[in-house]
């Protein structure tokens, strides 16, 4: 039988350098989605194998990476994304954000400010912003070829016509660098503003649907709005539970089955972070401790 | 005191322990071996091969093994192998008119040179459950007979010899075949990619789409102009050593349908073809992929494409079980960050809809 | 004639150095104007610089064509070992080239005479690989644009010497355009199709 021999971060060195050259071709043109021959990758479409290939594209001995899904470093694909790059490339992992050189996420951006020699990578599963108003690829690729972002205005005034608000609560559109209207990812919309001038590389890999596409560093990236109805991201109004944090996206915890519920920061590094620097909120009355066994250094 | 949850890759090791145990099930059952899932299983392991774009009976069979039997599970599991594999080159076009053919039957003429053979086959058996092979079951010695020296033409050749059908579409001298594992995908895609889209596609979706073109939603008047299944020889060309180097033999299922003809004030009328083919004896996925295949070159025979089975984008992008079975299970992977977002939104939105509809949001409204 | 056994060799580690050069060219690309440095880890051929060999084992292969100037193309040894580490098609015509590899800037063909994309798939363009004299010293420039916070500074001798006024094409062009890659021994600049550059003199 044909014994699996595999390579440095899983991915074979052709494969590498044609999501290479997409990631540079990415980088030159902001926001714009480049077509790549995506590899079936051992995880499912739909788990996170555009972000994997980008991830081992990139990766180096050098890295240090940290993988975050719903903001957390423990939710369980998080879990298995990370140790499958500990395994095949013996990279260090990490779960605090300043100590990261890449950073594979899904659905979150991390609350600490990122810096210039990070990279963020995304894992995407519709890359096409406009694909919920026009299933078509050949016509979706002529509205970004002539910058035809109409439709996409209209979507959203119909929200305001019906609701009175703009109905878009995650993978709120963005433009980036004042031509391509992109998808920023299902990152709830309170996230957007990060994404605006940021020092990191951000990267985004749709395997499924086979896209690279970045935003370079510092590149102005606005979230669409009208004047009489600015873009608002949305944070429920408590500090967080446990560390008091003002101003970091909250989990909603259900605790009981009579409506009982409290308010957590999703971002669990940051959190503890905080918690460990002697902030608390109103459940952590007792001193923060070290995180329990199975804990997630590889 | 609220305490997050942890320990999830714990919780996933001993949930992989856990498959591994079911897997194996009752351990007083004698475990399933790889050649008996090949030999007695083998239609399970043709799909796998097929759909896997893998030809290796040992791995497919592995892959039914660990895949607990899920077939897509399996084909998953050989194609994120096969993506490692490196490449060499492609094999030169196999000829099936020279099939050493254990199968072959056309329903366009009542008899054919070298004659219909109906080889191993579901058709025209009784499905009643056959309870003698619950138990150790010693089947009758298969009839034979001197092998056929008697050449066995393809029906769409003998039909092409008159101009009765189209000529098969040529590719031009030289142009390379596509290959959508190694390059994306691009609207409009021309046959060779289509046709590989469909040979890698899921065998119930393209049963699905191919019974809809009867029914009328892209009709195309299909006959099945012959269905052949046998071993065919895969060569190689060699650089190095000038001439085609033979690797060995595969099983093939072909099948050819002959449809509705065209024809115009300057071209004489004749029938058109759809093609389907496969690893193994796969006829269900072969004959559906032939009806897809007509169906889609609605718009190279000049005809208006307003069925589902017609449209590529619809049809190509949603072919592969694999990238299909990803996406769908992936809504179970934690969406609570949209989610709260979501209900965000809605509990704003709701509570402006009972605020308005407050006694005196009328009156506010009015002053 | 040169036989495969007595050209330069390639990477030596071709995976951790096609990497840590990837790496270097991302970072480039990202940041316009910041010189990059590659760790050298492979051999050069004649006319070829360090950077240019690093990029070609990095990033080419068969489904890359390559134009190479006339000066590269002259050099047999140097069309043998792309061909042999790389694999790579060269072809005559520069406007179906992935990759222009130029040693001799004065020589720089009409920008519009390579591949510049199409506006539904702006990526399908050449990247020149441009050999420069001098990534440290030379002419002021101010680079704008995204990858750079405010204003990069790049001091450059480079030919032709009115190479950034002949890339002010990528404003009219965009989302069209050309990217490049400047190469001075091992130090790399990249300039974007979306880098806008003012010269302010020596």
């Amino acid at each position: 039988m044909n014994a699996p021999a595999y390579n440095f971060a899983y991915l074979d060195e052709q494969t590498k350098r044609m999501i290479r050259r997409a990631i540079l071709k990415a980088i030159a043109i902001p926001g714009y989605q480049v077509p790549f021959a995506s590899r079936e990758m051992p995880m499912p479409y739909g788990w996170g194998t555009g972000g994997v290939q980008v991830t081992a594209a990139i990766l180096g001995p050098a890295d240090v990476l940290k993988v975050i899904d719903q903001g957390s470093d423990d939710t369980t694909n998080a879990i298995s994304i990370r140790k499958f790059f500990a395994k095949t490339a013996g990279v260090a992992t990490t779960t605090a954000t300043e100590d990261a050189t890449v950073i594979q996420t899904r659905h979150r951006i991390p609350e600490t400010a990122l810096s210039e020699n990070q990279v963020l990578v995304y894992q995407v599963p519709i890359p096409e912003p406009l694909r919920f108003l026009e299933p078509r690829e050949t016509e979706t690729r002529r509205m970004h070829a002539l910058a035809e972002y109409g439709l996409m205005h209209v979507k959203l005034y119909e929200d305001i016509a019906r609701f009175g608000h703009i109905a878009t609560a995650y993978a709120y559109p963005v433009k980036v660098n004042a031509r391509y209207v992109m998808d920023p990812s299902p990152t709830p919309k309170f996230d957007n503003p990060k994404m605006d001038n940021c020092p990191a590389l951000q990267l985004f890999g749709a395997g499924r649907e086979k896209r690279i596409y970045a935003i370079p560093p510092y590149t102005k990236v606005v979230s669409l709005d009208f004047e009489d109805h600015p873009f608002e991201p949305y944070r429920f109004n408590a500090p967080c539970a446990l560390c008091g944090a003002e101003n970091s996206y909250l989990d909603e915890i259900v605790t009981d089955d009579k409506g009982s519920r409290m308010f957590v920061c999703s971002d669990t590094d940051y959190c503890e972070g905080r918690q460990a620097a002697g902030h608390h909120g109103s459940e952590s009355a007792a001193p923060y401790k070290e995180k329990a066994q199975g804990g997630t250094n590889g | 005191m609220y305490v997050a949850v942890k320990g999830g890759e714990r919780a996933i090791e001993n949930a992989h322990r856990l498959l591994a145990d079911k897997r194996r099930g009752d351990q007083n059952v004698p475990e399933v071996t790889l050649d008996q899932i090949s030999e007695q299983l083998g239609l399970a392991v043709d799909r796998v091969m097929s759909e896997g774009s893998l030809y290796d009976r040992e791995l497919a069979a592995l892959a039914i093994k660990q895949a607990r039997g899920d077939l897509i599970e399996a084909i998953f599991l050989v194609r994120a192998f096969r993506a490692t594999l490196p490449r060499f080159g492609a094999s030169e076009p196999v000829d099936t008119g020279a099939m050493r053919v254990q199968r072959r039957v056309s329903s366009t003429f009542k008899d054919i040179p070298g004659g219909q053979i109906l080889g191993p086959t579901f058709d025209y058996t009784h499905r009643l459950l056959d309870s003698a092979l619950a138990q150790g079951f010693v089947p009758e010695a298969p009839a034979t007979a001197d092998a056929s020296t008697a050449p066995t033409p393809r029906v769409t050749d003998i039909l092409g010899r008159d101009g009765l059908i189209e000529s098969s579409p040529q590719a031009e001298d030289g142009a390379s075949v596509g290959d959508l594992t190694r390059e994306p995908l691009n609207f409009p895609a021309d046959r060779d990619l289509r046709l590989q889209n469909l040979a890698r596609g899921d065998e119930g979706f393209l049963l699905a789409m191919g019974y809809s073109t009867q029914r009328g939603y892209g009709r195309n008047h299909p006959f099945a102009g012959e269905i052949r299944f046998g071993e065919v020889e895969v060569e190689f060309l060699a650089e190095d050593v000038g001439f085609a180097v033979p690797l060995g033999s595969i099983e093939l299922t072909e099948c050819q349908m002959v449809n509705q003809f065209k024809g115009s004030a300057t071209e004489a009328p004749c029938f058109t073809r759809g093609y389907g083919l496969a690893f193994g004896q796969s006829e269900r996925k072969t004959m559906s992929m032939a009806l897809v295949d007509r169906a889609l070159r609605a718009r190279e025979l000049g005809e208006e494409a307003l069925a589902p089975a017609q449209d590529e984008e619809f049809v190509m992008s949603h072919s592969d079980n694999v990238q299909a079975t990803g996406f769908v299970e992936h809504l179970k992977l934690p969406h609570y960050v949209d989610f709260q977002s979501e209900l965000g939104l809605l509990r704003k939105l709701r509570k402006e809809f009972t605020d308005a509809q407050a006694p005196g949001a009328m009156k506010e409204a009015a002053e | 004639m040169t036989t495969i056994a007595e050209l330069p060799p390639g990477f030596v580690d071709k995976v951790l150095s096609a990497q840590s050069t990837f790496r270097s060219v991302m970072d480039a690309m990202a940041r316009p104007g910041s010189v990059r440095r590659i760790v050298p880890g492979a051999g050069t051929p004649d006319r070829m610089m360090r950077g240019t060999a690093a990029i070609a084992l990095t990033l080419f292969d068969h489904d890359t064509p390559l134009w190479l100037d006339a000066r590269m193309a002259e050099s047999l040894e140097l069309v043998k070992w792309l061909k042999f580490h790389t694999g790579a098609p060269v072809v005559q015509d520069s406007s179906i080239a992935s990759f222009a590899l130029i040693s001799d800037g004065g020589a720089l063909p009409q920008l519009e005479r390579f591949a510049l994309g199409t506006s539904e798939y702006p990526d399908r363009s050449t990247t020149l690989i441009l050999q420069v004299d001098s990534l440290e010293a030379g002419r002021s420039f101010e680079l704008r644009g995204p990858g750079i916070d405010g204003v990069a500074m790049l001091n450059a001798s480079v030919k032709p010497f009115d190479l950034f006024e002949r890339l002010h094409v990528n404003e009219a062009l965009f989302p069209r355009g050309i990217d490049v890659v400047l190469v001075a021994d091992d130090a790399l600049v990249a300039i974007p199709r979306t880098t806008r550059i003012v010269s302010k003199g020596s």
